[in-house]
């Protein structure tokens, strides 16, 4: 839990892209073994959807998206963001006031009895609120990818540490949804540039 | 035999004084092991490990230069410096095995200002000798003081906050118990309080201590007109605070008690020497940083002691 809150702070600090694609790549396979700390909780060891679950995940989110967006990054040809419209001081406290307040928010929920560890649903809201974040205050158009992604993982951790059991359709519908949608802003990006010759969505709206 | 039977409260006496007379006397080899491990990764013998001793000495018998547009501030800084590293010390479990000499509720404070009061003189010396060189370093020494000092007080904060006290004697006792549960925050403390070493005592991803060059120079450059006795306080100071934050976080590191004065003192001594070692490796390893990365650097740092201090108020 906490490495996933580490790893979303290591993605407000950095600014190069190649680096971000790896720190979801990290993030995605943490986020695959959740349901296998799951099972201790249930009691049921050898049904089979919890494991098949985890390599569906650590498939998509650990192999498909690292490849997916590196296509992209090299049809596209930038190396880093530049210049986005909130700073890497500035991001870190944000970052902070959200984790703060992500905590406070869960101590006024009451909860009883999550799967995971006490710490997993603030640490969820707050990547939910990374994603946003980067969509929100980044300039070029993949790392703008890259903060859907996270938001969805936020998503994913939130089920995580509320659900009893896991609904395996369920979650696989979810996955491949995510899939579709990063495979389209690929293609959206690719096609971005080959109309205006960047991907810098600030220049966008000037003519 | 009842000439050696020592009461229980005389014997704590006797051990505590013990200590600080120890960190007291040992405090100048770290800055040897520093220097060793240096010259040890660019293949040069370096310098004798207790170098440092035949500084003090030699500029102790010197006598002093003053400049004369110098006022009283520049000569009382040093003095000042020695007194507040000695006091620090006073505050700390000074080998690890003892209680500190002097505690008492809320004196993490005092540490983090005494260290503030001889920062403050000494900036102030550097201003008052009138050059522009010395000014510039300590524009550089204030800048970084303003971001480390929240985030060495919040990583206290933090341990205080676990360890339910807050006096620094306290805290150090009270981690020893149970620290297995407690590790992400310990490791994230220790993290924290590493790179403000780091940065407090002029290593080198901050500060090279060995150039005198305008681009790598912070500390170095505020006692560049201090000269004899004085110079000789101001190092055995900067010594002195270099033992005390590796006190700090060799004390959170190793947090077994054996109970027996000598092991523990050992490991403890053992445990600051490795901090040398691992401190000079990163000095070898490493360039120092461009000067607008390192208030990034401090930032994190005051990020990741906020994380600490929020998962244990969890």
């Amino acid at each position: 839990m906490i490495i996933l809150l580490l790893t979303n702070f290591s993605l407000l600090a950095s600014s190069r892209l190649d680096a971000c694609i790896r720190i979801i790549t990290f993030q995605g396979i943490i986020i695959a073994f959740l349901p296998i700390l799951t099972v201790r909780e249930t009691h049921i060891i050898f049904s089979y959807p919890p494991y098949l679950l985890a390599l569906v995940i650590l498939t998509v989110k650990g192999i498909v998206f690292p490849v997916l967006l590196k296509h992209t990054l090299r049809s596209v040809k930038v190396r880093r963001e530049i210049e986005p419209f909130v700073g890497y001081g500035a991001s870190i406290v944000i970052g902070v006031i959200a984790m703060t307040f992500s905590f406070w928010v869960c101590r006024q929920i009451p909860l009883h009895g999550t799967t995971l560890s006490a710490s997993a649903l603030p640490v969820a809201i707050f990547t939910v609120f990374c994603g946003l974040f980067m969509i929100v205050s980044r300039v070029k158009a993949i790392t703008q990818a890259i903060g859907y992604i996270v938001f969805e993982n936020g998503v994913y951790v939130f089920g995580s540490a509320l659900l009893i059991e896991q609904s395996f359709l369920v979650e696989v519908g979810v996955i491949f949804d995510v899939f579709v949608m990063v495979f389209i802003l690929g293609i959206m990006t690719f096609h971005i540039n080959r109309a205006f010759d960047h991907i810098n969505t600030a220049k966008l709206e000037k003519k | 035999m009842e000439l050696f039977q020592m009461t229980q409260s005389s014997e704590i006496i006797l051990k505590t004084h013990a200590s600080f007379l120890a960190a007291l006397l040992l405090a100048p080899v770290i800055p040897g092991i520093i220097n060793r491990t240096k010259a040890f990764f660019a293949g040069r013998k370096g310098p004798p490990v207790l170098q440092l001793y035949h500084d003090l000495f030699k500029l102790l018998r010197k006598g002093v230069v003053y400049s004369s547009t110098t006022g009283w501030v520049f000569r009382a800084a040093p003095v000042v410096t020695l007194t507040a590293s000695v006091g620090v010390l006073m505050l700390l479990p000074a080998t690890g095995a003892a209680p500190a000499l002097i505690s008492f509720p809320g004196d993490l404070i005092l540490f983090a200002y005494l260290f503030g009061v001889a920062r403050f003189f000494t900036v102030t010396a550097a201003l008052d000798t009138g050059s522009s060189f010395e000014g510039m370093g300590a524009s550089r020494e204030v800048q970084f003081a303003a971001l480390g000092e929240p985030a060495f007080l919040i990583a206290l904060a933090a341990l205080a906050s676990l360890s339910n006290r807050i006096s620094l004697n306290g805290i150090f006792s009270e981690l020893a118990v149970n620290s297995f549960s407690n590790l992400p925050v310990l490791l994230l403390v220790m993290t924290t309080i590493l790179l403000v070493l780091l940065t407090e005592n002029c290593r080198i991803p901050v500060d090279d201590p060995n150039t005198h060059l305008e681009l790598t120079m912070i500390h170095e450059v505020m006692i560049l007109d201090n000269s004899g006795p004085d110079l000789a306080y101001i190092l055995y100071g900067s010594a002195l605070k270099l033992w005390a934050f590796g006190t700090v976080l060799i004390s959170i590191a190793l947090p077994f008690k054996t109970g027996n004065y000598f092991c523990d003192s050992a490991a403890f001594l053992g445990g600051i020497f490795l901090l040398a070692v691992l401190v000079g490796t990163v000095e070898s390893a490493m360039a120092r940083f461009r000067l607008d990365k390192v208030p990034k650097m401090l930032i994190t740092a005051a990020a990741l002691s906020i994380i600490a201090l929020s998962l244990t108020l969890r």
